[in-house]
């Protein structure tokens, strides 16, 4: 179908755009709306790859909370435009181009090398079937189910850490 | 015929390597944490990819994990960037060194 291609297309380059601006943005909150038009992105991705369940929890746990905790954070901080905060291109930019240069190589190889250019062009049949809220939820709570009671212990404990840590200390 | 996987992987690959410029070339600490986040959702991308193109729910479950696993990062990471902040009053990583040698 070729309209599929279309809209992966328009998601893959408007994805790669917000990322890009991201980066590149100097002010913060501009950054982080960035992100969120990404995390927008994505959610549109899953939903191309049949992932319901995923691409409505990208844009309720990632867009939503995450990034409203990210937000603010920067508006309770009141961190203006970087330009105070001395960015040095330098060395620092030098080395990170580097390593983005060996990691493209390396990416590059793979494709080339391997045949997961070539394999799997069509996704599997039952792709409809396992993305839902249903399927999702029979496998977290049978096969999966120690992994979700120990996530929820992590969560729990991440929720003590942060406010244990953000606490204004008065002694 | 939907769109191959090898097209999934390549922006999964590009979206990464734009999470490693932001974290290596940044300095404010909440822009490195955001491409971090970056980063962890460009691997979810390629796990979900894989998930419907094997027919295999384990993918998909990974990435339910993962988002979990990022919500904490994201309030631990956070509260530390607020105690720092009221502590040195800054977010430039290149000024937050006391934990160097």
């Amino acid at each position: 179908m070729i309209t599929e291609l279309l809209v992966f297309v328009f998601l893959a380059a408007a994805a790669v755009t917000t990322a890009v601006a991201m980066v590149l943005q100097r002010n913060p909150v501009m950054s982080a709306i960035s992100l969120i038009g990404n995390f927008f992105c994505l959610a549109g991705l899953y939903l191309l790859l049949r992932a319901q369940l995923l691409a409505v929890l990208q844009i309720a746990v990632y867009a939503g909370a995450i990034m409203v905790l990210v937000v603010f954070v920067i508006m309770l901080l009141n961190l203006g435009n970087e330009e105070k905060l001395t960015e040095r291109f330098g060395v620092r930019t030098l080395l990170a181009a580097c390593v983005v240069l060996v990691f493209a190589l390396e990416m590059l190889y793979l494709f080339l090398e391997t045949h997961v250019a070539t394999g799997l062009q069509i996704m599997h049949p039952n792709a409809p079937s396992i993305g839902t809220v249903e399927s999702m939820g029979l496998a977290l709570y049978s096969h999966y189910l120690l992994p979700l009671q120990a996530t929820g212990m992590l969560l729990f404990a991440a929720v003590i850490g942060a406010l244990i840590l953000a606490k204004k200390h008065t002694s | 015929m939907s769109v191959p996987l090898p097209y999934y992987l390549g922006l999964s690959a590009v979206l990464f390597a734009i999470g490693v410029i932001g974290v290596l070339s940044r300095r404010n600490v909440i822009v490195v944490f955001m491409s971090v986040e970056l980063m962890l959702n460009s691997v979810n991308l390629s796990l979900v990819a894989y998930s419907s193109f094997l027919g295999d729910i384990a993918g998909q479950a990974l990435v339910f994990f993962a988002m979990a696993v990022a919500a904490a990062e994201a309030a631990v990471g956070l509260a530390i960037v607020i105690s720092l902040y009221r502590n040195k009053q800054t977010v430039n990583i290149d000024e937050i060194n006391i934990l160097k040698w």
